[in-house]
């Protein structure tokens, strides 16, 4: 049986009738076709699913699509200004060489911009903690915390 | 990965939700332990009911010389709280030993005490503060103190149709001190072994402490034996040490490929003293 649910994502309205068990990431990636947001592991670990949900980052790989019902999403899609001017955390990223591959880009910039809201000047030891649920497989890790830290200082 | 159908319900009331865990429906909090057990279809309930956005299991507040927390509160909103950061500081630092910013962001008090996973942080923090666990069905209400709820692997005093909808904590005099001490287990994040502990030194010697544990056994538990050591005890390092040593005295300790058992004991012992030693600096 489906279920209505009706939700903001980058501040476009989208309805649509859903399974129970369709997990957001995939009616993100299938659904309202946007594939900014990536599946990893598929098992809560990588953080590549990583959106923003009423001001939260979580992993939409551990959430239903009915969960969000109501809600209002915000993806990596939806960070950059209509004209297409980057968000400071993408600047800082593009700036700092905080990707390779770009497979967790998404995940690691929508969650590096929740630790700069929580906390406007971590050290470095606050920003890898806060980077704990992201897992990348190449950079080794001190580019994005070098991105992450530059942000903070741009006020992001 | 994509779980077996199932019938979801968002209630308006807690009454409306009560009602339909009577009928067998399963309680959804965060969904950070049971969403990826669906996932990996080890659990297939047939309906599930949330209780994340109920307004009577969100609130953080003080009535009558007690902490009372719904079990709809996150682990974020835990760890963040002013209020318990000021008056129950050792479940603000619990909380945010708990996996990642976004497990934090989603994943509830109740849930956690629910789920029962023995190597989860906070039933060391409830066993320490001598916490109560209130549980609620449609018939009415019980109150259980968390060393008789939690019995084993995920098992506790939870009867069927019945949730956790309070943690009821008694607000301290400023002179205790507390400090939860962890040992994250390397790749999944959880308690290899996790002590809590409340402590207060009143004219040179211990004059309380309270010592909870967790991750070492199926079950989280008060460390008795360390308490009665120490208690009203000069509290020198050498006092301190012997103390920690009898942490899992007749415990049948787990063993996995992070740790063996008698390995996981030597880290209990070493655990609990630096918890000891936390928190009496922090006691006034
Ligand atoms: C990547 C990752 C890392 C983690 N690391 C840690 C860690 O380091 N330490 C730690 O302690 N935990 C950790 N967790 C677990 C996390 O804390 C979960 O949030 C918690 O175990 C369950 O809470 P929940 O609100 O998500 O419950 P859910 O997953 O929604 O529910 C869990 C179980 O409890 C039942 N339930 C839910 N709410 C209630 C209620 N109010 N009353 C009765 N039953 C209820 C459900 O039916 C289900 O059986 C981690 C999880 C993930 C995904
Ligand atoms: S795909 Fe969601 S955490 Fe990896
Ligand atoms: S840039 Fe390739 S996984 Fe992070």
């Amino acid at each position: 049986m489906t279920r209505a649910i009706s939700l903001t994502i980058n501040g476009k309205h989208y309805e649509h009738d859903v399974e129970p068990r369709l997990l957001l990431i995939h009616y993100l990636r299938e659904v309202a076709g946007l594939t900014g947001s990536h599946m990893g592991c598929e098992t809560s670990l990588c953080g590549a699913c990583t959106v923003e949900l009423d001001g939260k980052a979580i992993k939409s790989c551990t959430m239903f699509a009915v969960q969000a019902n109501g809600a209002n999403i915000v993806t990596i899609e939806g960070l950059a200004s209509p004209e297409g001017k980057l968000h400071p955390m993408q600047e800082a990223f593009w700036n700092e060489h905080a990707l390779q591959c770009g497979f967790c880009t998404p995940g690691m910039i929508m969650v590096s911009k929740q630790i700069v809201e929580r906390n406007p000047s971590p050290t470095d030891t606050e920003i890898r903690e806060g980077l704990d649920g992201n897992i990348c497989r190449c950079t080794g890790y001190q580019h994005i915390v070098n991105a992450v830290r530059t942000a903070a200082k741009a006020g992001a | 990965m994509i779980a077996n159908a199932f019938e979801y319900t968002a209630p308006q009331s807690l009454d409306e939700a009560l009602g339909l865990i009577a009928g067998g429906a399963k309680p959804l909090s965060g969904g950070m332990s049971l969403i990826p057990m669906m996932k990996l279809r080890l659990a297939a309930p047939e309906h599930l009911v949330d209780l994340a956005r109920l307004k009577e299991l969100n609130y953080i507040r003080e009535e009558n010389g007690e902490l009372h927390i719904g079990a709809a509160v996150t682990h974020y909103e835990v760890e963040s709280s002013p209020l318990l950061l000021g008056k129950c500081p050792l479940l603000a630092e619990t909380a945010a030993h708990i996996g990642d910013i976004q497990v934090r962001n989603m994943g509830t008090l109740g849930g956690s005490v629910a789920h029962a996973d023995p190597a989860s942080d906070y039933p060391a923090a409830l066993q320490a503060l001598e916490a109560g666990i209130v549980l609620r069905s449609a018939g009415g209400a019980r109150t259980v103190s968390a060393k008789d709820f939690f019995i084993d692997t995920f098992t506790t005093a939870l009867e069927p149709g019945e949730i956790v909808s309070e943690i009821v904590v008694p607000v301290e005099p400023g002179l205790t001190g507390t400090s939860y001490q962890k040992c994250k287990h390397q790749a999944s994040g959880f308690a290899v072994v996790g002590i809590a502990v409340r402590a207060r030194r009143e004219n040179g010697v211990v004059s309380l402490i309270r010592v909870g544990v967790t991750g070492l056994s199926g079950s989280s538990y008060r460390a008795e034996n360390v308490e009665a050591a120490l208690q009203g005890v000069e509290p020198t390092g050498e006092a301190i040490r012997a103390a920690a040593g009898l942490v899992a005295h007749s415990v049948d300790a787990s063993a996995d490929m992070q740790a063996s058992s008698e390995y996981r004991k030597h880290l209990a012992s070493v655990y609990t003293a630096k918890a000891i030693h936390a928190a009496l600096s922090r006691s006034a």
